[in-house]
């Protein structure tokens, strides 16, 4: 079997046992992204090149080590929101298109230790905000299972290089859904962790109380091997939390037997797709058969968790995005007379329209006359809809819905109409409002597009969801069938 | 309603000089995505303390040690425009 259609533990499994070397792992993905990338267009910049030299590297290297790292010589994408010391970060911005970090994001200081190759990063939604990376300032980047079609977003590149299978594990970002959405599109593996999991630092901020860096691969144990290594605290993210983390390796080993399943009821209403609702329905009867109980639940405030979200990230962004004024970094136009001049007009040709837009909604709900009435009301809301998943962990274990209200959508067909782009992160965004981890994962086809299933959980308890992930996966082998074969 | 005028104020609240096209556009938008979010009035928040304010985040605390920080050249590395070891910007004073 070729090596690129192989997981990241069996090749962490293969190096490890020293039957294969980092050069041939990664020479084989490079082969295979040849052929797939010129068609889907998931990188903005392409490692190949540095990824083959430092492969050499780990061969030698290899021969030294006593003990070799879960993830040593294994190919991983990184999406270009995420801080990589020395290599341009653009996210997907014409403002950011020739930056380059002086500084490495603790992920990715954390995946050096353990000696991964990186291959690439990955195109986004402009600054993360959009559900399709056609905000990207560059290019779309299409879905490997039909090219016509969007592959998600914002972590669209991350998603389709992983579900093309040109690499076996990518970073991407999550405020809204912007892992589990583009998973759910390319019928992988993708996972948001709780918020303070994982350490922010070195991810540009979008929506800093909502964002949360995770992984994609096509198996949940692969989500789960580099868990282990990127979940924890670190002291250069304040919000990121002292909780143990344990080896997820492991966890999803258990058994499911006795786990409750909440299906809430404002998730599956009468204006659900029924061959989505079907399909998940369908997949959460497996896991009945395996032992697990499934009662109905209600969210009561979770039909105002998109609302809520369009008020607090863009008032996030319009503060976080202040800092792009064309002077420290970025950007600079070129004609000015003053400061006032130079600062709106580097801003005006540097951002798109989605994230102006944004800045200026963010902008407008906190100021004065308005932010009582939109900006505080939306907190507030917040606060209900948090409590509301808060009741509900009291009863079952995880929370199961679609990840997405239909499948992938084509390229066009909704970026001309803001509010039905946003409605496609409906069943997402509320985990991060809630702050609760949640997955999605493949769990059946619509019109031969793959349709996710997200399974949601208790803060800090990403071992159980990955846990009934991997229990389902043991069922329905979703991993098996690779697109663009 | 947000008419014109409100979106040119918002516009240069936040530093951005929009074409005039743009502010035809964003005008439409502002109204459709503020009637959008106009659902949450409705939610009875009587008595509901806003997310920030719950309390959920401990705080930590560390060592105070010195520790080195980023050399002058690399914080101009990324500088669209710089001079004698400083960023150059419009003359502000007079």
């Amino acid at each position: 079997m070729s090596l690129w259609k192989k997981t990241a533990l069996e090749l962490s499994n293969l190096i490890k046992s020293k039957e294969i070397k980092p050069s041939e792992v990664v020479q084989s993905f490079i082969e295979r992204k040849r052929q797939v990338e010129p068609k889907i267009q998931a990188y903005v910049t392409d490692l190949e090149e540095f990824a083959i030299q430092m492969a050499k590297k780990l061969d030698e290297e290899i021969t030294k080590l006593e003990k070799i790292p879960d993830l040593f010589g294994i190919p991983i994408a990184i999406k270009d929101n995420i801080s990589t010391k020395g290599i341009r970060t653009t996210c997907s911005s014409k403002m950011l298109e020739n930056f380059v970090p002086i500084y490495d994001a603790t992920v990715i200081e954390r995946l050096k230790e353990q000696g991964y190759v990186i291959t690439g990063k990955t195109n986004l939604d402009e600054f993360a905000m959009g559900s399709s990376t056609e905000n990207s300032a560059f290019f779309t980047t299409k879905n490997p299972w039909d090219l016509e079609r969007v592959p998600g977003g914002s972590s669209g590149g991350s998603a389709a290089i992983v579900a093309a299978a040109a690499v076996p594990l990518s970073l991407g970002s999550d405020t809204g859904g912007s892992i589990r959405q583009p998973a759910a599109f390319c019928g992988i593996v993708g996972l948001k962790p709780t918020y303070g999991r994982v350490s922010r630092y070195g991810l540009v901020a979008f929506a800093s109380s909502l964002d949360q860096i995770g992984p994609f691969s096509r198996t949940v144990e692969d989500a789960a091997l580099i868990m282990n290594v990127i979940a924890g605290k670190d002291n250069r993210d304040s919000t990121s939390k002292d909780v143990p983390v344990p080896n997820y390796l492991e966890e999803i080993k258990k058994d499911v037997k006795g786990l409750k399943i909440g299906l809430p009821k404002e998730f599956f209403t009468d204006d659900l797709d029924p061959q989505i609702k079907d399909t998940v329905l369908n997949a959460v009867k497996q896991l009945e058969k395996e032992g697990m109980s499934v009662e109905e639940i209600s969210l009561p405030h979770a039909k105002y968790a998109i609302e809520t979200y369009y008020i607090i990230a863009p008032a996030e962004a319009s503060s976080n995005l202040a800092r792009f004024d064309g002077v420290r970094y970025g950007y600079r136009t070129k004609d000015y007379s003053d400061l006032e001049e130079m600062y709106s007009k580097t801003r005006n040709e540097g951002f798109g329209s989605e994230v102006k837009r944004r800045i200026m909604i963010g902008t407008y709900v906190l100021s004065s006359g308005y932010y009582d009435a939109y900006y505080l009301k939306a907190q507030k809301v917040r606060t209900l809809i948090y409590q509301d998943y808060v009741k509900a962990f009291e009863k079952v274990d995880v929370i199961i819905s679609p990840t997405t209200p239909d499948v992938a959508f084509k390229i066009g067909e909704k970026s001309s109409d803001p509010i039905q782009m946003y409605l496609s992160d409906i069943f997402t965004v509320s985990a991060n409002i809630a702050t609760v981890p949640a997955i999605s994962i493949p769990c059946g086809f619509k019109d031969n597009l793959p349709v996710g299933m997200q399974i949601t959980g208790k803060p800090f308890d990403e071992a159980t969801i990955l846990r009934v992930a991997y229990r389902y996966q043991n069922i329905y082998r979703f991993y098996e069938k690779i697109p663009m074969e | 309603m947000v008419d014109k005028e409100t979106v040119l104020k918002v516009a240069q609240l936040s530093k951005l000089k929009l074409k005039n096209e743009e502010v035809e556009i964003f005008s439409k938008q502002f109204n459709d995505i503020l009637s959008f979010v106009e659902v949450l009035k409705e939610v009875d928040t009587e008595g509901v303390l806003p997310f920030y304010e719950l309390d959920l985040q401990e705080s930590y605390y560390r060592d105070d040690v010195a520790a080195g920080s980023i050399s002058n050249e690399e914080a101009l590395l990324n500088a669209p425009l710089k001079e004698g070891g400083f960023f150059v910007v419009p003359r502000v004073v007079g």
